[in-house]
């Protein structure tokens, strides 16, 4: 079959007309081609994200639970992979546990995510997991941290992440303020994902949230015909 | 059209290689003057036919038609491969499902008003549903720059048919009906898959098709795919729709199902659609056509979804779960 004019050969080469979500994943793997999202506050962290777990064009799940419990009062929010990140998971809950009893205290969300940096980056090359790991500690309150792909772990103001969070960087970047209040974390994490929902094919569904203080871990569910902005759009 | 020069070209070499010119003269110059002749003749007799079939070839129907009404713009049909050229080889731009129905009225169809930028959902208020005659409606999902180029295509031979009846205001028969649209629509895409430069869509056609006498006939409802594969059904679905709603068409049709119970049916497929489908929108369009009234196309308005069973609410990540999701 002849070249195409209008695309240099590497580039054609390279992706093959696949799309860019699914290149890297074996045939018929799962991808929480996802959004998710954290905003620290004083006192505590809100987590949140979308519901969608595809194959390819196929919602293979279309109300999964991205928001995983690592251990009393650290969460990860989960995309990539799926089953990468479910495997995570399990490992760090595990450490996290035993950690736990063997201090005797309660572990740090930092301690958290350096263990989950600690596997994505010693098996950067077999795995596809974006995480984002936060929660509240005595020690630093509430913080987020951010592990792309390839194992990077590092502290932020707020994090978003998935394939959908490309839609929402201006949003965020806009809305965002130091030191908000739990409530306006809480609502910017609904319409950030909303929007992203709105736009991005991987992401959809509902919206789980998870507001993790001191006291206590306070679920969210927003079902998908009541979101703050629609994936219908104008 | 290169052909047509060949001869001439032949002969003017023959000339300059057997000028006597001392200038040209070259020890290797063996062409006598019968000789010339010969070499000509044979070059005029090949080259010839040629040139004939070509020009029947620009007036038959593997053109899909005259030539004319089948060239879209920006193809160029001389030699659609070679470099510079421009041909389809994957889609950007593309609509999802379109669905169809037959009813007691007339046929019905559905689809989303979403066109995706690979993954992104960047248009969503897109046409996928567009009338070509007051009595034909065809529905495209695919590649959508092809759609509205056929789309073009097809308006354009519609109002050339309706300039050039009989009379602008009576029914003269001679309008096309919806059975020739979908076998126009099958020449000109078989056509560009021949060419290796497809149109990339699925298009469902959707009216009446025409007695002998003109009259018009039973509902009609066909589809052609982008390789040229074209037929009729009752039910008909295009894209993820002939995975997740054809099982659910075929097992509720009936042929004399009501409007309303068309629109329904066809509403739960669409809902379905959203529900599983990555590249689809819950804001739907539904268009019908009647033998009285032609060709109707909603608005586009958002369907009502479902969230809120009890293990759809249940978290599955808390510490104690089983860390499924």
């Amino acid at each position: 079959m002849s070249m195409s004019a209008g695309y240099s050969m590497p580039q054609q080469m390279a992706h093959d007309g696949k799309s860019a979500e699914t290149r890297n994943l074996r045939p018929n793997e799962l991808s929480t081609g996802t959004t998710i999202m954290a905003i620290p506050f004083e006192g505590g962290v809100v987590m949140g994200a979308d519901s969608r777990v595809s194959t390819g064009s196929y919602v293979a799940n279309r109300v999964s639970d991205k928001v995983a419990q690592l251990h009393d009062r650290i969460w990860c929010c989960r995309s990539g992979s799926a089953a990468d990140t479910q495997a995570l998971t399990d490992y760090v809950k595990h450490y996290l546990a035993s950690l736990a009893i063997e201090t005797g205290r309660r572990p740090t969300v930092k301690t958290a995510a350096h263990l989950m940096r600690r596997l994505c980056y010693e098996n950067k090359d077999r795995l596809l997991a974006g995480v984002i790991v936060g929660g509240w500690d005595p020690v630093d309150g509430g913080s987020v941290y951010n592990i792309p792909l390839g194992g990077t772990c590092i502290k932020m103001p707020f994090a978003i992440g998935g394939s959908g969070s490309t839609y929402i960087y201006g949003l965020t970047d806009s809305e965002f303020k130091e030191n908000m209040t739990r409530d306006e974390a809480l609502t910017l994490v609904k319409k950030a994902i909303s929007h992203a929902m709105a736009r991005d094919g991987s992401s959809g569904g509902i919206i789980r949230t998870v507001t993790v203080t001191e006291e206590s871990n306070d679920r969210e569910f927003i079902p998908g015909n009541q979101l703050p902005y629609g994936p219908a759009g104008w | 059209r290169k052909l047509f020069a060949l001869p001439f070209i032949a002969r003017l070499l023959l000339i300059s290689l057997s000028s006597n010119h001392p200038k040209y003269h070259s020890k290797r110059s063996i062409h006598t003057v019968l000789e010339q002749r010969i070499i000509i003749s044979i070059i005029t007799i090949f080259t010839t036919p040629l040139l004939l079939l070509h020009l029947i070839m620009s007036f038959s129907l593997a053109a899909g038609g005259s030539t004319t009404r089948a060239s879209i713009p920006g193809t160029n049909t001389a030699n659609p491969a070679a470099p510079g050229n421009q041909r389809t080889t994957r889609p950007i731009v593309t609509g999802t499902s379109v669905i169809g129905i037959k009813y007691a009225g007339g046929v019905m169809l559905a689809a989303d008003t979403l066109a995706s930028y690979g993954s992104m959902a960047k248009y969503k208020n897109a046409n996928r549903l567009v009338s070509i005659n007051p009595k034909t409606l065809i529905g495209g999902g695919g590649e959508y720059s092809d759609f509205q180029a056929l789309t073009t295509l097809l308006r354009k031979a519609a109002l050339e048919d309706r300039c050039t009846a009989d009379s602008l205001y009576e029914e003269d028969g001679s309008e096309e009906c919806a059975r020739e649209v979908w076998n126009y629509i099958r020449a000109v895409m078989y056509n560009r898959r021949n060419k290796m430069n497809p149109l990339w869509n699925d298009v469902v056609v959707a009216g009446f098709a025409q007695d002998k006498d003109g009259s018009t006939g039973e509902p009609f409802l066909g589809l052609v795919d982008k390789i040229g594969t074209a037929y009729g059904d009752d039910v008909l679905a295009t894209g993820f729709g002939s995975y997740l709603a054809l099982p659910i068409l075929r097992e509720k049709y009936r042929g004399d199902l009501e409007e309303g119970e068309a629109r329904a049916l066809l509403e739960d497929c669409m809902r379905v659609l959203f529900y599983r489908d990555c590249r689809a929108s819950n804001r739907i369009q539904i268009a019908k056509v009647t033998k009285e009234e032609g060709v109707l196309i909603s608005d586009p308005y958002e369907l009502d979804t479902s969230w809120d069973s009890a293990s759809f609410v249940t978290p599955k990540g808390e510490i104690e779960g089983d860390g499924g999701w």
